[in-house]
Parts: C-alpha cells; structure tokens; sequence
C-alpha cells in the first residue's frame, strides 16, 4: 500500500489533537508504519492549527505536502478552505459547517469569505456535516469532533469496529460512552455528498 | 514481550532516558520541549522537577551528576542560552554519572522569539551533540548519550526540534535498567572550576573533542547509505526524512553524531559521490566545516534557506527542479493565535487599552496583547525582561516618561527571572508599576506548575510561593492583588501607580479558562432589543463575539466561557450572563 495522507485542520482548541491520536493509533492496529506531526504551544491559542497523519508499509517525512492529502478533515468551514491545496485532485474533504471568526474578521481588517461551501464543493469532493449542531444537539458540544470522524471514517478506511475500540482505548474513559455515540451519529449521518 | 507504542519524539526522549536508568530530570516548560518532562514526570522511578528556569535546571542536573546517578536536564533553544552559564563550565568539569542535555530547537518559530540553533551554542560550549531522525532514534540516541557521556566523561546534548518533538511515531519499548550510584569520591581538580583547574581542564576537553571526532568515524549512529552515486547528501534529523522520501534513490550519509563531526567518514564519502549536498536546516553548522576541509564542491545554503523548516518539496524543487506548487492556496483571512474566549488577560489589556498605557511585555500567552484590537505591549524580548526593560527606559528617560508605562509578566516567568529584576528596581531606585498577570499556571506551554501554583510536577501539594508576600520582602511597598476581572478596581489602580514615585505591584488574579478544574456556571448571552450598535462588546476582540449583518452581536454558545467582560463593558445592558441550563 502506499502511504497514506490525511490532514485535520481548525481552530486551536477544536480538538484537533485527540482526533490525530485515534488515526495514529488505527494506523497501529492495522499494522502500519505511522507518523503524524502536531502542533503546540502558540498556535494553539484560537490559531489555525493543522495536524498531519500518514500511514504505510514505511513512511520517511512527518508531514503531508501540498497537493499530497487523501482525506482533509476540517473542523471549521474557512480551515478547510486555507488548506484545500494539500488535496489531491480526487481527494475529499469532510467539513464541519461551523463558522469561527478569526480576530481579523472580529476586528473588521477582513471579511469572512461568503459561499464556503460552494467552493469547496467546486474544486473537491466535499462532504459536509452539521457535527456542531449534532454534538449540541446531543448534549455533548465537546464532542463535535468525533462526530466529524464518523463522517470521514468510510473516506479514510478501515473496519468501524476497528474505529470504535481504538476510539475506546484513545479517550478519557469517563468519556467513552459519549464519544462513541458521537461516532455512531457522524458515522449514520446523512451526508451531502457533492463534487 | 517488547511492545510498540506510538510516542510523540519528546516522549521517546522520555521514554529512553528512562531505560538509561536516569535518576533526576530538571526542567523549565517551553515548547518544544515540555512533553519531556510530562512524560518522564509518570515513572516513579523517576525524580522530576518544574524548576523555576533552565539555569536552575542545568545545575540540578549537574549536581545529580557529580552524586553519581543519571541525570538530565531539558529546554527549548532559548533555554539553552539561559542555562548556559552552568553548560559551558559542565563541559569542563565532566560527569560523575551520565548527563545529558536536551535543547528544542524550533525552525519557523512555531513559537518561539527567535529561531537560533543550539549546535553553534553546543559547539561553543563544546558539548557533543547527537541529533535523531523519528521517535525511534529519539528514544536510542537518548540512551546511547548517556553511555556516550560516561564514556567520555562529557555532558551530552541530545538536540531536536519542534518537527521532531511534536511528530509521533512507532517505538519499541524496552525495560529499564536500574542502575547504582557511583562512590562519592572527593575530586576538586574535576569538580572545583577555580583557574589553576580549569586550565587543566581546558586542556582535557579539547583533547576529548579530538578523541571524539576520530571514534564518530566508526559510530553506528554516523552511517553512510550507498545508493545511487551521482548524487549524496550529508544530513541528520528531521531533514534526513525529507531526502529519503523526495529522493530515495539517493546517496545519503546520515550523521547522528553532528558535533564533532566525523571527518574522515565525511571525507570518504563526499569522494565517493558525484554531487554533493548538505541539508541542514537552520545554520550551515555541518557545512562551513566541511567547507573549512577544502570540500568546495558541497552544495549548502546556496539553494537551501537558513530560514523556517525543510520539507521533501524543497528537495523536490531545488534540487530536482520540479515545479510543486501546482495550485495556489486559496485568498483567506489570516487566523493568527489569540487569546482564549474568557482569557483573563484580554479584561486587563482592556483596561490598559482604555487607560492609553503602554506595556513592557514579556513571554508567554499575554505576548499577544501586542497585536490589534489590544494593542497595549510594545515590546516583548525574553523571559523576565518586562520589568528590566522598564527600568532601563526609566533610567535613560526618567520618570516622568513612564507615567503611561507598566510592565506586564506573567506568575511562572515572574518566578523565572522577573524576580531578578524586579530587586534590580529596588536596589537602584527605579520607579515604575510592574503588573504581574497571575493565572496560576505556566499557560502558553500547556498548564505547567510553578513554584507559585502549590503543585510540582509530581503532583504533590506543597507550600505556594506568595507572590505578593515575595514582593514585599523586597521591601515594595506597594503590592495590591486585585481580580483580573475587577474593572473599576483596575482602572483605578493602574491610574494611582503608575503616578506614583516608587516601585509598585498590581498583581491581577484569575485562572487561566484552560486549567484543570476551573469551571464556568455562567454564559454571555445578547439582549437584541437593548444593543444600540456600539461595539464597545467587541472591543477587546472576544473570538465568542460575531457582529451580525444588522450590526447587533451573537455569542457563540461553544466557545462563551461566561467571563462577563462584554456584559460589563455594554452601558445598555444589552448582554446579560447567565447560568448555563
């Protein structure tokens, strides 16, 4: 198999770290050689952070390059957009329709692009979820990012169960219970598939 | 019975010096570098401290030496300029037990100040340093520097950097062997660093360095890949991945040891190649040495950067002249960091903003009050040095042109160095008001203890320095603690100090919204009736707050920590806190 390439992108704080680690540790019970690369400290406070996962027979660089991912899972709408170049041309991107201002917007020095969406959907295959307003729906706001998951677990490979005892073995345990339902309801959820 | 976990490379570092057996680790948080000492902290075995800077670390490391045992000491490159007054005499007096230092570099600044390179300070100093590849070499390498260090009687620094510390990969976990404590032998020629000593010392280290440089040429961590000839690269860490997966045809001598260099395995291989290149990122520390040989024809920092991070498409593009960059990113606004939804720190950059004062910053999540809508530091250079810069402009401008003037600090960089300065403004005189913005934690590097918060890094309860008690023993008389979210209780205090004709301390209370166990009953929520548009809500740039299209405000319910600053800013009421259902 070749390697490979996914990328999380979103908001310092979203998560994005936890849901590296479940991939990683995916990778790890498939028998892969894996990698992934994160990052700490600065960035994420409320900055655009991005997490690379790579997996393979053997895998060298950490990181994924421009126009090299498979899978882009974005946590928020405008992230998926600033790193929608490191898709593949066949590549997909799950994204969570969610709007978090940066503080150039809040502050009024830009503007939040219109239509998102729509060029996602125009250059990629794009899946969209509503993991936000699920995970608020369900009472678990936290969770959005696992729900997020469910919905790219199909795109990314792998069995569900496999998902779901790497997802036990990755989260707190006071949290499992509630994570795994986040996953059932992403992996279940009817998603707009389009591009 | 060997099992295989995925490990961040600073926990493979963990991981490895405690296989090595190693006894005591000392450090000071800073990204790249904490996980090291969070993960380490988690084996009993294992002694492990916060200390309160990297000086003070390197020592205690040095003391758990010379009594015989393991001992470590890690820091991110700008801790390796703090401690280095301790380094630079440890390479002198040599180990009693295996010490190892380890030094994150962070090329591209992911956050940092500055992007230096701790081989020039290692070499300087003239400490070896090995430097590993992934997780699993970081592991090795670290277990091998401590036998390296006996071997050779050297401290060792074990260098990374921000891709190799944040990147996880697969490592093979193996037991710890335990090992006993040397003899105390009494030995002041090695351990006593007075003239008449040191000269001899001088002496030894030079003549190691060059025993060194021989044995590399022979170590299996210095190892020459032959492949394709017409083309070789010297390389080591991270960048070493890089060549492999852009060019795995390629031959490549992949240094582990990169001070001293192995010179005559250089030199063999650079014959044997046709083209050469050295790939190194940051400075040109490999190839100004190489060059110094008479090896002309290697390629460096012609084609590759001092600047920021390699990647296999710089490799792809410069050497192999391939156009990567097929699609251009898409045109969005920046997402630069800021701080937290709730952020203590905004509701007193708030005040200070309106008050028109200026701040003398210094490191840590509250370095962003410098940017808009703040936009109250004005300078920001290195822990500790908010209230020393103060004092400096006080001293060549006098007071008065310090009345719109504090310097602002956070409790763990407070605790690192700002202390010192701060009896530097007592001692000579200085007038000026230094606001230390304490939220009970070491915040930007992910919520480390200090010798303030009453918990080590073990997680024992044990007395918490009283900053404010502290102040005063310095003879401040001065020093009022008031909420960070005490609007009027800091307006008027910021005007009173900073008129006044002595040394003062405002420290700001509120915990950090990230930190364990702070929990937030309350959030924001809009009254649309009452909102006449203003905009004083948004402010201080809370990231919660969106101004709709018909200029009233949301507060997004995900992100509202409940602080109340935006309530307390409205003159409308038109932004009530409430208990969360």
């Amino acid at each position: 198999m070749s390697v490979k390439n996914i990328m999380i992108v979103g908001v310092g704080g979203q998560g994005t770290l936890l849901t590296s680690r479940i991939l990683g540790n995916l990778a790890i019970h498939g028998g892969y050689d894996v990698k992934l690369s994160e990052v700490h400290g600065m960035a994420q406070r409320g900055g655009s952070v991005v997490t690379f996962v790579r997996y393979g027979e053997q895998v060298a660089e950490p990181i994924v390059e421009e126009g090299c991912a498979d899978v882009l899972i974005a946590f928020e709408r405008l992230e998926a957009l600033r790193y929608l170049h490191f898709l593949k041309k066949d590549g997909v991107a799950i994204v969570n329709d969610w709007r978090i201002d940066p503080i150039t917007v809040v502050t009024g020095a830009a503007e939040y692009p219109e239509n998102v969406l729509d060029t996602l959907r125009a250059e990629r295959k794009t899946v969209v979820v509503e993991a936000t307003e699920t995970a608020l729906e369900m009472g678990a706001p936290k969770t959005f990012n696992v729900v997020v998951l469910g919905a790219a677990a199909r795109y990314v490979g792998f069995e569900k169960e496999a998902w779901i005892r790497v997802l036990e073995t990755t989260v707190p345990p006071k949290t499992v219970e509630v994570n795994r339902r986040a996953f059932e309801v992403g992996y279940r959820l009817e998603t707009e598939v389009q591009g | 019975m060997s099992e295989k976990k995925i490990l961040l490379g600073n926990e493979a570092i963990a991981r490895g010096a405690y296989e090595a057996g190693v006894k005591v680790s000392a450090a000071y948080p800073g990204t790249p570098s904490t996980e090291i000492s969070e993960a380490i902290a988690k084996y009993d075995e294992v002694y492990a401290e916060w200390s309160p800077n990297e000086k003070v670390a390197a020592e205690v490391a040095i003391g758990a030496s010379i009594a015989g045992t393991r001992s470590m000491c890690s820091m991110k490159h700008v801790g390796v300029n703090v401690a280095s007054d301790p380094l630079f005499t440890a390479a002198y007096t040599g180990v009693g037990g295996g010490m190892v230092i380890v030094a994150a570099d962070d090329p591209g600044m992911y956050s940092s100040q500055n992007e230096q390179d701790s081989r020039m300070v290692a070499r300087a100093a003239m400490i070896p340093v090995l430097e590993p590849s992934d997780s699993a070499e970081a592991k090795e390498f670290t277990k091998l520097a401590f036998e390296l260090s006996e071997h050779y009687d050297t401290p060792m620094m074990v260098r990374s950097t921000t891709r190799l510390s944040h990147s996880q990969g697969i490592v093979e976990l193996e037991e710890r062997k335990e090992r006993e404590a040397l003899p105390y032998e009494r030995n002041i020629a090695k351990y006593v660093m007075m003239p008449g000593n040191a000269i001899k010392r001088h002496v030894f280290v030079e003549e190691r360095l060059k025993r060194m440089a021989e044995d590399a040429c022979s170590m299996s961590v210095n190892r020459a890949e032959y492949r394709d000839l017409s083309v070789g690269f010297i390389t080591s860490g991270i960048p070493y991945q890089y060549v492999r997966e852009a060019m795995p045809e390629a031959s490549v001598l992949k240094l582990g040891l990169v001070h001293p260099l192995p010179r005559k395995l250089i030199e063999e291989f650079a014959a044997k190649v046709d083209k050469l290149y050295i790939f190194e990122e940051l400075e040109p520390v490999i190839e100004e040495q190489v060059k110094s040989w008479g090896i002309l024809k290697a390629v460096g920092k012609e084609i590759f950067t001092v600047q920021g991070e390699y990647s296999a498409n710089m490799l792809r593009e410069r050497v192999l002249g391939r156009e990567c960059k097929t699609e251009a990113p898409a045109q969005v606004p920046a997402r630069p960091p800021i701080l937290c939804p709730g952020c203590p720190h905004r509701s007193v950059y708030s005040v200070l903003n309106r008050l028109k004062i200026h701040a003398a910053g210094d490191i840590g999540c509250y370095t962003l009050g410098a940017v808009a809508p703040l936009g109250v530091v004005d300078s920001t250079i290195c822990m500790g040095s908010s209230i020393s810069t103060l004092h400096g402009m006080e001293k060549a401008r006098g007071k008065e042109y310090i009345r719109n003037w504090v310097a602002v600090i956070g409790d763990s960089t407070f605790m690192h160095t700002g202390i010192n300065s701060l009896m530097n403004m007592v001692y000579n005189q200085s007038c000026g008001t230094v606001v230390i913005l304490d939220n009970s934690t070491t915040g930007m590097t992910g919520h480390q203890d200090h010798a303030a918060t009453g918990k080590t890094l073990k997680g024992e309860v044990v007395p918490a320095i009283n900053i404010a008690q502290l102040c005063r023993s310095l003879g401040i008389e001065h020093v009022y603690e008031i909420s960070a979210f005490d609007l009027d209780g800091l307006t008027e205090a910021f005007r009173r100090e900073t008129q006044r004709d002595a040394v003062s301390v405002i420290i700001t209370k509120a915990p950090c919204v990230l930190l364990k166990g702070v929990t937030f009953p309350n959030k924001c929520v809009p009254v649309p009736e009452k909102c006449r548009k203003c905009g004083a809500c948004l402010r201080p740039g809370c990231p919660a707050l969106t101004r709709n299209a018909d200029g009233t405000i949301s507060i997004d319910e995900t992100m509202c920590n409940g602080c109340g600053l935006c309530e307390k800013l409205c003159k409308f009421d038109a932004i009530e806190t409430k208990r969360k259902a």
